[in-house]
């Protein structure tokens, strides 16, 4: 415990400290609570550090295992709480009596608590487990940088927290997928450098010489996403108190940001990431090596050549210039061919090993999620489609569209992966009951399925609705009737979220059987040894 | 010319060329004579470790 560990706790000291006086000197309340969330974050490190004087320093052979323990845990968690948040919307969509009159409740609050609760808490918190723990295992090598790696598992869990709170306090920069606020945005600028330096780092110090293919998936994912955090949250506060901004950008230029901004953090954030996992995992629980390694880097080029371009597709018929839709158009057609060429990559590392999914429900857990993903990139580019998005833009079609993706292939694949990690992090060989297992795979399968189709009959309803002109030129439909008959629908939906819900918490006391009494255990980075077998 | 345009036509000319050429190359990188074996033995990787997982 050098000068180092001091100067940490002074500059925790002194962040502890600016938060507070910032806190003190708050134009707004929620501004005040987070400012006050962030000096508590800064203590607690600061404690944290000062107990850490006098024992002896921690043993650093073997794979950095903590943080990837606590990962694992925290994504478990965090997902129940997105997907109990969104059966709580979906109820709140159904039946309007369940918004509360209390604003903080209410639907347009709860709503970005879902989608953030899912994609950056339960998706996020799963990116980054499995990055650290595949890292290292596929270039047997520590986690760079000594303790970096748990700055950047705290710092998101804070910036989660903040992000959180913020919302249900009426916080909203009303970004779709990035609506923190500036300050928040700022924070998790510095854990995302963060990130990119343990990982970038363990890939330099690795001792294998080629660098499997799920590090670049993850790598990419980590680098385009400070790129679109940074340009798309590019804004000026209104005071350096307060927690208000406006963005850099206006008019259809701020439009085409955000959604080349949103769409990309579904094609690095929700897709890249994920096929990372897909291609350690799906050989790791098959035993087989991926189908082609070839087609994974041609899936990979193709890929981040072509998703940065499809954003504008969410602004069909719009005041977007006509050749920037065409070209989102053009180049999310384009994207079939990569998306069905990894899928088909991923399904075919079963041949010769089919029989695998009669028993053994992890890997059906995975082989269903790449299935979904096959189908939902396969929908996405048909919706993209200018005339096929006349109808489905703006219409339910989108929100089944995006939770097949989400629920089906992001969801199924990142709790495959916990199901296969979490056993192995504590000692065990496999989960407490296979059983379980099962009844999470077709409980979450049938309950996506509902929910699709619901969403789909619900959707295409209201797109023909809203199109309805009678033989005088006047619509057959006001807004209100719409909405009426796609109440029923509305009420399958939450069934099929509650179905997807009931398997995730069949889940947690599968995995709780799993872990309770049982040790952390030391893994050894596989060295001279295994060079020496090859 | 403003900004904007001198931009926009550097992007859909060069950059769209120097963009096309390099993912024309990456790709065919992949399939250079004899790299066969290299692929497979890169494909190995995540089950080299098997005793530990």
């Amino acid at each position: 415990m050098g000068a180092g560990s001091l100067v940490q706790m002074g500059l925790w000291a002194l962040l502890a400290l600016l938060a507070i006086t910032m806190g003190a000197k708050a134009e707004d309340l929620p501004f005040a609570v987070h400012m006050y969330i962030f000096a508590a974050a800064a203590l607690l490190a600061l404690v944290f550090k000062a107990r850490s004087f006098g024992k002896p320093a921690p043993d650093t052979s073997g794979y950095l295992d903590g943080v990837v323990r606590y990962g694992a845990i925290i994504t478990v968690f965090w997902g129940v709480v997105g997907f109990l948040v969104g059966v709580v919307v979906a109820l709140q969509l159904a039946f309007p009596g369940w918004n509360p009159d209390l604003e903080w409740f209410n639907f347009g609050r709860l709503r970005p608590l879902h989608t953030s609760a899912v994609v950056f808490a339960f998706g996020g918190n799963a990116l980054i487990t499995t990055s650290f723990y595949v890292v290292q295992r596929t270039n047997r090598t520590r986690l760079a940088l000594g303790n970096l790696s748990w700055f950047v598992f705290w710092g998101y869990q804070l910036f989660i927290v903040l992000a959180a709170t913020g919302y249900l306090l009426g916080v909203t920069e009303g970004r779709e997928y990035a609506e923190p606020e500036w300050y928040v945005d700022l924070w998790l600028t510095i854990v995302w450098v963060a990130y990119f330096l343990v990982f970038f780092g363990t890939l330099l110090q690795r001792k294998e010489s080629h660098i499997y293919v799920a590090n670049w998936f993850y790598l990419s994912f980590i680098v385009t996403i400070a790129m679109l955090h940074i340009v798309n949250n590019l804004s000026i506060p209104v005071s350096i108190f307060g927690s208000k901004s406006y963005s850099a950008f206006s008019g259809v230029q701020d439009a085409l940001t955000q959604w080349w901004y949103g769409h990309n953090a579904v094609g690095f954030f929700l897709t890249a990431g994920f096929l990372g996992m897909m291609y350690y995992f799906v050989p790791k629980r098959v035993e087989r090596p991926v189908y082609s390694y070839r087609l994974s880097i041609v899936h990979f080029w193709s890929l981040i050549f072509l998703y940065i371009w499809a954003g504008p597709h969410h602004l069909h018929y719009t005041a977007l210039p006509d050749w920037a839709q065409t070209l989102g158009m053009v180049f999310s057609i384009m994207l079939w061919m990569p998306s069905w060429g990894g899928m088909i990559n991923g399904l075919m590392t079963l041949s010769g090993a089919w029989d695998k999914l009669r028993t053994d429900p992890v890997l059906r857990m995975m082989v269903i999620s790449v299935a979904f993903y096959g189908m939902s990139t396969f929908e996405g580019p048909m919706m993209s489609i200018k005339a096929v998005n006349s109808l489905s833009h703006y219409t339910d079609w989108t929100i089944g569209h995006v939770h097949s993706g989400a629920l089906g292939w992001v969801g199924m694949i990142s709790m495959g992966c916990m199901y296969h990690l979490i056993p192995r992090l504590w000692g065990q060989k496999e989960v407490y009951s296979l059983r379980l297992v099962s009844w999470h795979v077709w409980l979450s399968t049938l309950g996506i399925v509902v929910y699709a189709s619901a969403m789909w009959v619900s959707g295409i309803m209201q797109g023909l609705m809203w199109r309805e002109y009678d033989d005088q030129g006047f619509l057959v439909y006001s807004f209100a009737e719409t909405v009426a008959a796609m109440h029923p629908y509305y009420v399958i939906r939450a069934f099929g979220g509650l179905l997807f819900l009931v398997g995730a918490l069949i889940m947690v006391y599968n995995l709780y059987r799993t872990i309770g009494g049982q040790r952390p255990v030391k893994v050894a980075v596989p060295g001279a040894a295994l060079a020496a077998a090859e | 010319m403003s900004t904007y345009d001198t931009m926009r036509h550097f992007a859909d000319s060069w950059g769209l060329i120097a963009m096309f050429v390099f993912f024309a190359a990456a790709t065919a990188f992949v399939f250079r004579p004899g790299s066969r074996a290299h692929y497979e033995e890169a494909a190995r990787i995540p089950l080299k470790n098997a005793s530990e997982d």
